[in-house]
């Protein structure tokens, strides 16, 4: 049976995470020391073996992002940590910014000698003020030791929006404006923050760099599944015994997630449902369970790995229910920006709960069908592309518990 | 510190604005007219763009509201959790519906997303602080805390 492998918490609960000098007694910046010794050229070559996938849900390379923003010509380029974290169920990267703060600023770091930035942003998610704390006194300590030399970091602070989790909308947000995407083409690693060159990476991005810079290419991609290696660091939620975070490889299953690592379904329940990604997730059903945690075999199986959040339901639990309490959280969500979203998820709330309030009919979940798939390809996020995705999947796999409440 | 001192501070930020309105929030709980007339007036932008950017962010509130600000998550896993019966106990310890806040101006009850901290589900925050495993029984002495 797996077990757990810490690469990203490989410092938690060892070190104080507010003193640098524990983060550098257990190596800390031997990485970026090693990383400025090599070419640009060559680290982000290195970084592009590895096959580091981004972590904050679309699984993009790594090091080819990198490459873009690298090739990029401008006399100003950024590199942003994503840490909104706003997807429920999730708290992955509040655990490594809480626990091991230099290790990102490290990543970012190694991440702006490679495109040739010399400023950072940390966008912080402001229901998490005391993490700002943490990640300002981090900075204030490198600083005082002058370890991130043409490198400055900022921490700003968001006020409470989902999509500003999307690298546009967050850039907007940066700006000071309201955090609603923009329509790309241009990617931010040409046209970012302010018009420039501009590399958006999720916390736990960051946090694998110095880990694959010391320990080289090879051995990370030899680590899980072989077209997503690496850990990931899962958040369970829900009905399992053990509510809690592990860092396991890439190809340890659900059912190893949910019954090794969770401890299984307490009070001796039956497994129902699991959503694995967060609330943008689909559900899946126990047939699905031997399924690797690992991007693409999610996608096979028509589901996402997302954020890594795993949101485990027992037989009693009533799906409509569920999907009625996601539905209002997109309404709720939806900058507003384009009509598809606007409008869909508006009216997916609304159906939802006439249908959880037990006067629904057919007519409402063809129409459901119909509408989530038209959001799904027509709108300008992900926000709304992935919105209908955990009603159309309870439809189709849990569609007993819809029948039970038809008029 | 006066308001047109707290604006000052992130005038030169570059993207300072929100900065700004989290600065002022903070003093006064929610972001007066004024305070977002005088913001407009010293980020030179129009007072309908702060206006919009001030709307667009829940934590962010352009109404009075009560001092300490509860929040309540009601995503998904804290919604199984129980969030409801502690959403119906606090309305009625207070004795206010979710948006309002209480006649000495104490409290302000709303709804939030996720906060984050979903390894001890409902959770509740106030003033950005979390309590885990919350129940109807423990909202008492977390209110306590607070009167
Ligand atoms: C609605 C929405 C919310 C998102 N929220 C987050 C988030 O909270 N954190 C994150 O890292 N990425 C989030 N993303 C993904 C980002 O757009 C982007 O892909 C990511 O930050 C890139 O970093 P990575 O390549 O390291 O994963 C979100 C995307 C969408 C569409
Ligand atoms: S789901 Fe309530 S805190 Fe995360």
């Amino acid at each position: 049976m797996a077990d757990e492998m810490r690469i990203l918490l490989r410092n938690y609960g060892k070190i104080d995470p507010l003193k640098i000098d524990d983060y550098l007694a257990q190596g800390g910046y031997k990485a970026l020391e090693k990383a400025k010794a090599m070419s640009p050229a060559d680290l982000i070559e290195e970084v592009k073996k590895a096959n580091l996938r981004g972590r904050g849900g679309a699984g993009f390379n790594c090091g080819l992002k990198w490459s873009f923003a690298y090739q990029a010509q401008a006399d100003q380029k950024y590199v942003v940590c994503n840490a909104d974290e706003g997807e429920p169920g999730t708290y992955k990267d509040r655990l490594i910014m809480e626990n091991d703060p230099q290790a990102v600023l490290e990543g970012m770091a190694i991440c702006g000698y490679a495109i040739g930035a010399s400023k950072g942003y940390i966008y912080c998610r402001g229901e998490y003020p005391q993490v700002v704390e943490i990640l300002n006194e981090a900075i204030e300590q490198a600083n005082a030791k002058g370890i991130l030399p043409g490198f400055d970091v900022e921490v700003r602070m968001g006020a409470g929006a989902y999509v500003c989790g999307e690298e546009t909308a967050l850039i907007e947000s940066l700006e000071g404006n309201r955090g609603e995407p923009r329509f790309k083409p241009p990617y931010p690693p040409n046209e970012g923050l302010w018009g420039k060159p501009t590399i958006v990476n999720n916390v736990e991005t960051f946090a694998n760099i110095p880990v694959i810079v010391e320990r080289g290419a090879d051995w990370f991609a030899s680590v899980g599944a072989a077209a997503y290696p690496g850990t990931k660091i899962v958040t369970l939620t829900g009905d399992v015994n053990n509510t809690t975070f592990f860092e396991v490889p890439t190809d340890t299953t659900l059912r190893e997630v949910i019954y090794h690592f969770g401890g299984g379904i307490p009070a001796g329940k039956k497994f129902k449902a699991v959503q694995v990604g967060g609330t943008s997730g689909a559900f899946i059903p126990e047939a699905n369970l031997d399924t690797p945690i690992a991007f693409d075999s999610m996608s096979q199986i028509g589901a996402v790995l997302g954020s890594g959040a795993v949101f485990v339901l027992d037989e009693s639990r009533d799906l409509v229910d569920v999907a009625t309490q996601i539905s209002k959280f997109f309404e709720h969500e939806s900058c507003g920006k384009c009509a598809p979203c606007r409008e869909g998820t508006m009216r997916l709330k609304d159906m939802m709960t006439k249908i959880n309030q037990g006067q629904g009919t057919a007519k409402d979940t063809a129409l459901i069908e119909k509408l989530g798939r038209v959001m799904s390809y027509s709108s300008l996020c992900g926000l709304g592309q992935a919105a209908p995705s955990p009603i159309l999947s309870t439809l189709k796999h849990f569609s007993a518990d819809y029948d039970a409440k038809m008029m | 510190m006066k308001l047109v001192d707290i604006i000052m501070q992130y005038k030169d930020q570059p993207g300072g604005l929100i900065e700004a309105l989290h600065a002022i929030q903070k003093e006064y709980s929610y972001l007066p007219e004024d305070a977002i007339l005088e913001t407009a007036r010293v980020f030179n932008k129009p007072a309908s763009e702060v206006y919009g950017v001030a709307r667009f962010y829940s934590m962010f509130s352009t109404t009075p509201r009560g001092k300490n600000v509860i929040r309540i998550c009601e995503s998904a896993p804290c919604h199984i959790a129980g969030a409801v019966e502690v959403i119906a106990a606090l309305e009625r310890e207070l004795g206010i519906k979710i948006g309002e806040s209480t006649q000495d101006g104490v409290f302000a009850l709303e709804f939030t997303e996720c906060v984050g901290q979903c390894q001890a589900t409902p959770v509740i925050t106030v003033n950005g602080k979390p309590y885990f495993d919350v129940n109807p029984t423990t909202i008492t002495d977390i209110l306590a805390e607070y009167k």
